[in-house]
């Protein structure tokens, strides 16, 4: 006689959710799977690849991208889409740079004043939104024209160019370089800072989306707004916190583009929305809101960065990056969409 | 006794179009109101007001005594009255638990949630309606009709809802889980609370209602006691047998006497009708 399971009252047609099949329904499952192969792949037909240095390379690349799409992967979870958020990165820089510049400030001035401006921008993205009740697809398609237009038409009129002016013999420079641009030495191997920032805003972003109230109310205003709020989530407000979340990351990006580099194109920026938008998507967020997660977004913006190195270091022609970015999109979600379907069954 | 919720005259008007007109309804504790209505006779719309959805622009809306116009459901929450929508109110992709919490989490210092405290809640809540859920992390999505509507019920009790107002909790349900439902009505009514009970189905109101309000297009055409109206009564006047005989009649006049006489019959047989469409909805 084989003995019987123990049984609780347990409903007999409830059947029970192996881990495998947790693990499997996990936004960020799809990526995780898609980095292993990407990875594996690289380290075959590129011996460079493995190397320490180029590593810190990679993470570099998906850092800087990694940034941008903690907020923008939060966004999309709230169910709204932020095209702007590529040139509001240059926005910043050129505001820091141009108030320090000009007005002959301690750089760090520029940098506060460029928070104040930039989260304005964020605000303003979002309160659009709220008082068009438009697509955000379409409000920030038009803050993102402006903005371009803004950066180079103020850039021209202030300093006579299209470039900023180089602030790096100014005071507290070095100091900002320290925050935002710096390389720290790991085992004689050189890693930029911003491979920190981007593992620590990540762990926050993920922190607050599982952990707090903030985070429920991120995944139920992309989920349902109409049912969220029935139940008294301020849709609003919540929308509007999280273009301004975007802003925030922008702010940082900015500032590191700004003091990495010696000076500012003012036509920079453009295009590099989607690339945020594209990392959050292979990590697993779906583009109609309600799912996904920020530790996917991560594993998303490695993807970018190990393509975008990889190439290089497997000695393939880099004008085909883009090819290989699409391709792993396409790969990535579909996959993505085909183990949600299998595992939700 | 001063009623939980009283409505008084109330109007409201969509641009042009008058969705509701002159409705009077008093809610006290441990009283079940029935409102019935055909599709577009304004349930939804007196819903809405009551919730706190939409403001209403004529007459007069009190909440135990004080005169109220709700700017968002948050205040009609506030003074104890939650609604349980009909669709809306649950967000599919996200698990069980947080939507039961979902606008009302519970927290411990700097924001962080109660996660244990709101799963274990969640599933003892539901085990009290006798809904035995292993995995209160599921998508809500992945519940059946019936035990999505109970959890919102659940819900509602558990905040300490003292009007529940139950949007057509019963409509997409097949007849045993409809029979879950109308039971919780009964519980919540002997719990105390007031319940606003909206529905198009008689036999689901007649047995568990203590007042019935029949809207028809905008307009109450009955507010009756229990005492004073039989359940065949009730299903003439939402079948709108008064509206279907002067059609009979129009008809008759036209010369169409064979389709008038069906209708006749129709308008007859109604009144004695035993069941009618809806329910016995399909069980998903």
């Amino acid at each position: 006689m084989t003995q019987a399971p123990a049984e609780g009252v347990a409903d007999e047609r409830l059947a029970r959710r192996d881990p495998l099949r947790r693990l499997l329904v996990r936004p960020e499952f799809g990526a995780l799977i898609g980095a292993v192969a990407l990875f594996v792949l690289f380290s075959a037909t590129a011996d460079a690849f493995l190397q320490t240095s180029s590593f810190s390379n990679v993470l570099y690349a998906a850092s800087t991208f990694g940034i941008m799409a903690v907020g923008v992967s939060l966004l999309m979870i709230g169910g709204e889409f932020d095209l702007s958020a590529g040139v509001m990165v240059i926005s910043s820089a050129l505001v820091a740079s141009l108030v320090s510049f000009q007005l002959t400030l301690n750089v760090w001035a520029g940098v506060a004043v460029s928070l104040v401006v930039t989260l304005a921008l964020g605000v303003l993205n979002g309160l659009l939104y709220v008082w068009t009740r438009l697509p955000s697809f379409i409000v920030t398609l038009a803050t993102f024209l402006m903005l371009a237009g803004a950066n180079l038409g103020v850039t021209k009129a202030v300093t006579g160019n299209v470039a900023s002016d180089s602030i790096a013999d100014m005071d507290g420079f070095r100091s900002a370089k320290d925050v935002f641009a710096s390389d720290i030495g790991i085992g004689g191997v050189n890693v930029k800072i911003t491979v920190f920032w981007w593992i620590g805003f990540t762990a926050v972003a993920t922190w607050i989306l599982l952990r707090t109230r903030a985070g429920n109310w991120i995944f139920a205003v992309g989920g349902n707004a109409a049912s969220a709020r029935a139940v008294g989530v301020p849709v609003a407000r919540t929308k509007i916190a999280l273009f301004t979340g975007v802003a925030f990351c922008a702010w940082f990006s900015g500032m590191h583009v700004l003091f990495a580099f010696p000076a500012i194109q003012s036509g920079e920026g453009i295009g590099n929305e989607f690339f945020y938008i594209i990392c959050a998507v292979i990590g697993g967020c779906l583009l109609t809101g309600g799912y996904g997660s920020a530790i996917g977004a991560a594993i998303g913006a490695f993807i970018y960065g190990m393509v975008n190195q990889g190439i290089v270091y497997a000695g393939w022609n880099p004008d085909w990056f883009r090819f290989f970015l699409g391709a792993a999109l396409l790969a990535a979600t579909v996959v993505n969409h085909l183990v949600r379907r299998r595992a939700e069954r | 006794m001063t009623a939980l919720v009283k409505l008084t005259g109330v109007g409201k008007d969509y641009g042009s179009v008058i969705a509701l007109r002159d409705v009077s309804l008093e809610v006290a504790a441990g009283q079940v109101v029935c409102v019935l209505g055909d599709n577009g006779a304004g349930k939804s719309t007196l819903i809405k007001i009551v919730a706190g959805l939409h403001r209403h622009d004529s007459g007069v809306y009190e909440v135990q005594g004080e005169p109220v116009s709700f700017a968002s459901p948050r205040d009609a929450l506030n003074l104890g009255i939650a609604t349980v929508y009909q669709d809306l109110a649950v967000v599919p992709l996200m698990p069980v638990w947080r939507n039961f919490f979902l606008g009302s989490e519970k927290r411990r210092g700097f924001g962080r949630l109660d996660v244990d405290f709101m799963r274990r809640t969640t599933r003892d809540e539901l085990l009290a309606m006798g809904i035995d859920l292993r995995d209160v992390d599921q998508p809500i999505g992945t519940l059946s009709g019936g035990e999505r509507q109970c959890v919102a019920i659940a819900r509602a009790v558990h905040f300490g809802a003292k009007v529940l107002v139950l949007d057509e909790p019963t409509a997409a349900l097949g007849v045993k889980q409809a029979g879950v439902v109308l039971r919780y009505i009964v519980q919540a009514r002997e719990r105390g609370l007031g319940v606003v009970f909206i529905t198009h189905n008689p036999h689901h109101a007649y047995p568990v209602g203590d007042r019935f309000l029949i809207l028809n297009r905008g307009r109450p055409i009955g507010y009756h006691d229990k005492d004073e109206i039989t359940r065949e009564d009730l299903t003439a006047l939402m079948a709108g047998g008064a509206e279907l005989e002067q059609l009979a009649h129009e008809l008759e006049a036209t010369g169409s006497t064979a389709t008038a006489r069906a209708l006749d019959e129709e308008v007859r047989t109604l009144g004695l009708a035993d069941d009618s469409e809806g329910s016995a909805g399909s069980e998903d």
